[in-house]
């Protein structure tokens, strides 16, 4: 059965732990992790409430196989109201954390209301307690873990953690765990910390039982990490250069985006992509990478360790900067760098440490410092805002500044803290602000990947590259290449990426193991794992349902269809360079076919069949 | 005619050690394959997975055919990859 059947409901207002039995009729239309916590989300909170205060609830919520042996089976998500969209959170993290809560016996963990001052959770297997955290507020991701691990004498315990971000309202704060794994996107920290809430620690000894089937589990992961291991994604490109490979290939195919999206090819691209993380550097002959890492149960290892050049000017001074520590995955290198401009690659890992030790999102936190820069060069902010810092693009020293500021919310973090929407609107240049939603953008161009305008018109979270990465078959020819440049039939990828993901979002599993694996490879280990028959085509279904649901809670929130859409850059000003020059993203051509596709109105409501048919709450 | 030859990832290695930013300069007949490129290289076909001239993708049945390069472009050739 995979699942605990077990579920934790602490309420901070009360101080309270009690442990709940899992609705397994929700399980079994939702799965678990993304799904399953979604539907106790929607039946919990009113999609209206104030995503900061009491009545918002976050729910930590691991999948069927999650701390089981199959690979990359560590997965985690924290299930929430955004403070930054509005719109339903649902933020994925790997590392161990995941793992050791449902070896602790827990599915999830719901969290409501508001303590009265700083707590954390403590959990070890069934004992589950609240203490006091005065002492660790005000603290950073990093020293919190470490004050923890010291306090309660265990090295095994895991930990998720808000930083000093979160805690100052940064709207993109992340939960970090395992120091440098991230719950990353739209604001999940912030929500965290607005409950008084610094951190849960976790020991977890009882192991994950109650596999249905468990000769056949065994030979079904051992089949998939077979496929894992022979596929040159997951087998040798991603453990060699991590996700950073991405740098050449897109910014080659013009879909780069850089200077806050004004253009779509980055000069400085080579500088900060994966093969110059492996370069040695000149002063101590040692490249940024040190080594790759893995997430639990992880066969691919895609994860980056990287150090930081002591003679570079942002850790000079510093030496608790010289060790190693999580390096820049693509998403972070676009955004801090290209997008900034900058092409610093010691800049850019300082950044990405500080995003990890206080917790910003880096997506968000580059591609507002971006907005930042343009806002600042087209005169909307001048030095007086920014202690005569020159926050031009291209400028490392000013962003590592903005990083630092952001960190504690001083002077003017506060202002980058908004994310890019709110600091645009504020400084009067709604325009400039590259977001759907609310949410930044991640490192895809829609005017070169005419698919991902759709993508990111129609996520559930805001502006997302994981909510259909059709980028796999637009660019990089997985499972099949198509033509990014083309519109047509590209309704139907998204809406097939967008199902299976929340799928694979829901089983504990990680997406990157989708480089190499189908839902055919992956249905048996669910199968295997899981009460009931999970064929591909169910989790499909189940996919398809998920999707119907966070819409479902956006629309109630007062999203509607015309938020579909992107900024006018993107569909207007045409990209300058490379294969898609002259082009913008055609989001006309593809949005009403999805809509047909997804059984909505042409303004894009849910119909009472479409309801109907996936049993959705009313 | 002058093209620009790139190799990235795991195919970097084929590079000759005048290479700068995984790119070289390569002096070529008008009437070169892509397949005859990769072959000079010694790339395997299949690990030569993304083939982009000038940033937009040639398919395999693309490669063997005379005629698709001019004097400046660029081509840029990975193995399989993927990120996120
Ligand atoms: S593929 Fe990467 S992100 Fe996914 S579980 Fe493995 S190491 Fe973690």
């Amino acid at each position: 059965m995979a699942w605990t059947r077990q579920l934790l409901r602490v309420n901070l207002t009360e101080g309270t732990c009690i442990p709940e039995p899992l609705n397994m009729d929700w399980a079994n239309q939702y799965l678990g992790q993304r799904g399953l916590a979604t539907r106790y989300l929607v039946e919990e909170i009113d999609p209206q409430c104030d995503a900061l205060g009491a009545d918002n609830k976050m729910i930590m919520a691991t999948g069927p196989l999650t701390g089981t042996m199959a690979s990359t089976a560590g997965r985690y998500s924290v299930i929430t109201k955004s403070p930054l969209t509005g719109a339903v959170a649902c933020s994925n993290s790997g590392g161990f954390f995941g793992a050791e809560l449902k070896n602790a016996g827990w599915d999830m963990i719901i969290f409501e209301g508001k303590s009265p001052a700083p707590v954390y959770l403590h959990i070890e297997n069934n004992n589950a307690t609240l203490m006091p955290a005065t002492d660790l507020w005000g603290k950073s991701c990093w020293e919190t873990d470490e004050m923890l691990h010291a306090k309660h004498q265990d090295p095994q315990m895991r930990i998720a953690v808000v930083g000093r971000s979160a805690e100052q309202g940064c709207l993109f704060s992340s939960v970090i765990n395992d120091l440098h794994r991230a719950a990353g996107r739209s604001g999940v920290g912030t929500v965290m910390a607005s409950k008084n809430l610094k951190a849960v620690a976790v020991r977890g000894s009882l192991g994950v039982g109650n596999i249905k089937d468990p000769a056949r589990f065994m030979s079904a992961v051992s089949a998939g990490k077979k496929v894992l291991a022979e596929n040159p994604v997951t087998g040798e490109g991603l453990p060699a250069l991590g996700t950073q490979v991405l740098m050449n290939v897109i910014n080659e195919v013009g879909a780069m985006p850089t200077r806050n999206m004004q253009e779509v090819q980055f000069e400085g691209a080579s500088k900060i992509s994966g093969e110059a993380m492996l370069e040695p550097r000149e002063s101590d002959g040692k490249p940024n990478l040190t080594r790759n890492g893995g997430c639990f149960a992880c066969t691919i290892a895609c994860g980056r360790i990287s150090t930081i050049d002591r003679e570079h000017f942002s850790v000079k001074e510093k030496p608790q900067y010289w060790g190693n520590s999580g390096g820049l995955e693509y998403e972070a290198a676009w955004a801090l760098g290209s997008d900034t401009g900058v092409d610093d690659l010691d800049a850019l890992t300082y950044v990405n440490f500080l995003c990890n030790e206080d917790g910003m999102d880096p997506i968000s936190f580059g591609a507002t410092v971006a907005a930042a820069m343009e806002l600042f060069e087209s005169g909307a902010i001048s030095t007086q805002h920014t202690d005569g810092v020159e926050l031009k693009f291209g400028n490392a020293q000013a962003l590592c500044w903005a990083a630092e500021k952001s960190a504690t919310g001083e002077g003017f973090g506060a202002d980058i803290n908004l994310g890019s929407r709110r600091l645009c609107e504020k400084y009067g240049r709604p325009e400039l602000s590259m977001t759907v939603k609310g949410q930044e953008f991640p490192a895809y161009d829609p005017r070169g990947i005419q698919g991902m305008g759709l993508t990111y018109a129609t996520s559930n979270r805001g502006a997302c590259h994981l909510r259909s990465y059709t980028v796999s078959s637009e660019i990089l020819g997985v499972p099949e290449k198509t033509d990014p440049l083309q519109t047509e039939g590209k309704a139907g990828l998204v809406k097939a990426f967008q199902d299976a993901t929340a799928a694979v979002d829901s089983s504990g599993l990680c997406v990157f193991t989708t480089f190499a694996w189908t839902l055919d490879d992956i249905s048996p280990q669910i199968d295997a794992a899981c009460d009931g028959d999970w064929s591909p085509e169910r989790l499909v279904e189940v996919g398809e349902r998920i999707w119907q649901l966070e819409r479902d809670f956006n629309m109630k929130a007062g999203i509607t269809g015309s938020d579909d859409t992107l900024p006018q850059r993107l569909l207007k000003d045409a990209a300058k360079s490379g294969p898609a020059k002259g082009k913008v993203c055609e989001l006309g051509e593809m949005l009403p076919e999805y809509y047909q596709l997804r059984g909505w109105t042409q303004d894009g409501q849910l119909t009472a069949e479409t309801r109907s048919k996936f049993d959705l709450p009313s | 005619m002058k093209i620009k030859f790139k190799l990235y990832a795991t195919l970097q290695d084929k590079l000759p050690a005048n290479a700068v930013d995984n790119a070289v300069e390569v002096d070529v007949d008008e009437q070169v394959t892509l397949f005859q490129l990769i072959d000079q290289f010694g790339v395997p076909r299949e690990s030569a997975h993304l083939v982009l001239v000038n940033g937009t993708y040639f398919a395999a049945e693309q490669r063997a055919e005379t005629g698709v390069l001019s004097d400046g472009d660029v081509v840029a050739i990975w193995p399989p990859v993927a990120g996120g």
